[in-house]
């Protein structure tokens, strides 16, 4: 049975790592993402894992350790945010490149410069075509149960790919919530155990791993890893069901809330969509039709499953926490917009920036928001296609 | 047996992570023609401690019965680097100017 316990983001994600008990964690600590590493570091000392824990000396070094443990055969996780997450870029690419399921929880801070602890989503958005697998968490209990499932994910046989778990840096990681905390024995039996493909330690069957790639053979592989991404898009849906049947709660690449007959739909990501929630409530309570839709899984991108969800509405906002210098508009938009013009849906959508380094999203914020969806549908003319939220102007 | 995949195979024929179900293949890779200098043995001098054929990256110093001795160098793997005459505890290698393994000296080409 599992039992319901008052923890912070962090303490939820060393945690669900103490249960899944890998084989290797390699990590390098940087704000807000040392307590997840701290505290696990704790369950390794205290022999509540049997986890080989290598400190090591920079994220790069970190990343690198993983590939090379997760190649070798083992089940691998990882901790970091921001600078850090750019320090492993080069390594990212060879994870997903080597098809190793290596679980990363990325804790979201902005990336300097000026320099910033505090929430945003540039860190991961910068990644985004790293090839990695990304869920991001509206609160703790998603923190909690999208580790679980981002093991299982990764690791599903047509998948191997790495997954990040995204949550907000301070608004989840620092916050305490109640949450629902399985049982270890339920939590190990749900995981399962590794199923090493092709590992190198095999040295009854060896093969040849990362070998020089030219334009002989390079362009082949890389189509074969485009492969991997729509199974991707099936297991996150299996596994959340599959998570629902045991734990009770179930998972999707998208949450609809009060979608269904939404004339105004806001898109967003992460933490912002339990505000965004209430918003929503408020204004139906006002015979406003609103609507959320939030993005769980951002890669694999859903944009048939987006384009379905926006059909029926008259206008839609994306709220982008980053910006995408030099781009028309934030990565969210830019890809919900794309979604739309693929599957033959138009619909005036605006874009709104907000909470660059952590600067705080308020109701007022989204109700101004709401409001101008229902000015362009009332108009029919699109607003600002950028515009921001909570900015000084 | 073919330790590497036919230059027409297509992209669902080849294993996953771009790995090569066989080990070994290196050896079909030829780095020879990169050799401006090529490495030469003074075998009065060698005490085959065998440094130079563990160090060298190509695997290019050849051995036979744990010795290097009168053995050659792979013409087709060398690739001149000199990491072999770098490590030797004895200084017994020189590297010679010129790609051409000479067939006077204990370094012409020898192909496993
Ligand atoms: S120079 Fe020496 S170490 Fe370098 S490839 Fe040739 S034999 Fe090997
Ligand atoms: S390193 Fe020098 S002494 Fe040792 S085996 Fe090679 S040539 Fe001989």
């Amino acid at each position: 049975m599992g039992k319901r316990v008052a923890l912070e983001g962090n303490e939820a994600v060393a945690e669900a790592m103490r249960q899944i008990n890998p084989d290797v964690v390699a990590a390098y600590p940087i704000t807000p993402s040392t307590e997840i590493v701290q505290n696990f570091a704790q369950f390794v000392s205290d022999g509540q894992v049997d986890t080989n824990f290598v400190a090591v000396e920079s994220e790069h070094s970190a990343m690198s350790a993983c590939l090379a443990a997760a190649v070798a055969g083992g089940r691998v996780m990882n901790a970091t945010s921001a600078n850090g997450l750019a320090l492993m870029w080069e390594i990212l690419y060879i994870v997903s490149s080597m098809r190793q399921p290596v679980i990363l929880t990325v804790v979201n801070r902005a990336l300097s410069g000026n320099i910033n602890i505090h929430c945003d989503h540039s860190d991961s958005m910068g990644a985004r075509d790293t090839g990695w697998v990304q869920i991001f968490a509206e609160d703790v209990q998603e923190a909690y149960d999208n580790l679980l499932q981002a093991v299982a994910i990764g690791e599903s046989m047509d998948v191997r790919l790495p997954v990040m778990s995204c949550l907000d840096g301070f608004l989840l990681s620092h916050s305490y919530e109640l949450l629902e905390v399985e049982s270890d024995e339920a939590v190990r039996e749900w995981v399962g155990p590794y199923k090493p493909l092709n590992p190198m330690l095999d040295i009854s069957d060896p093969k040849t791993f990362g070998p020089l790639d030219l334009y002989d053979y390079y362009f082949e592989h890389k189509r074969s890893q485009l492969d991997a991404y729509p199974p991707a898009k099936e297991a996150i849906i299996a596994e959340g069901k599959r998570f629902g049947e045991a734990f009770g709660r179930e998972y999707g690449l998208l949450e609809e809330f009060m979608t269904e007959d939404a004339d105004f739909v806001m898109v967003a990501l992460g933490s912002t969509c339990g505000a965004i929630r209430d918003v929503v409530q408020g204004l139906r309570d006002n015979g406003v039709k609103a609507g959320l839709l939030k993005v769980r899984a951002f890669r694999p991108f859903p944009a048939e499953e987006i384009a379905a969800a926006l059909q029926g509405a008259s206008a839609v906002a994306v709220l982008d926490r980053s910006a995408s210098y030099g781009a028309h508009a934030g990565p969210l938009y830019a890809e919900v917009t794309s979604a739309l013009y693929s599957y033959g849906k138009q619909v005036p959508t605006n874009n709104y920036i907000y909470g660059l380094g952590g600067r705080e999203i308020l109701p007022d914020d989204l109700e101004q928001a709401f409001g101008d969806l229902q000015k362009v549908a009332e108009s029919g003319q699109p607003a600002e296609p950028v515009s921001f939220l909570g900015l000084r102007e | 047996m073919s330790r590497h995949y036919p230059p027409d195979a297509k992209w669902h024929e080849m294993e996953r992570g771009g790995i090569i179900p066989q080990a070994g293949n290196a050896t079909e890779y030829t780095v020879g023609g990169w050799r401006n200098e090529h490495p030469v043995r003074d075998n009065e001098c060698c005490i085959d401690c065998l440094f130079c054929w563990i160090y060298c990256p190509d695997v290019a110093v050849h051995i036979k019965d744990e010795s290097v001795k009168y053995q050659g160098f792979s013409s087709d793997h060398c690739k001149g680097c000199g990491i072999c005459a770098a490590v030797c505890p004895k200084d017994c290698i020189e590297m010679v100017p010129g790609g051409e393994f000479q067939p006077d000296e204990p370094g012409q080409s020898e192909e496993e």
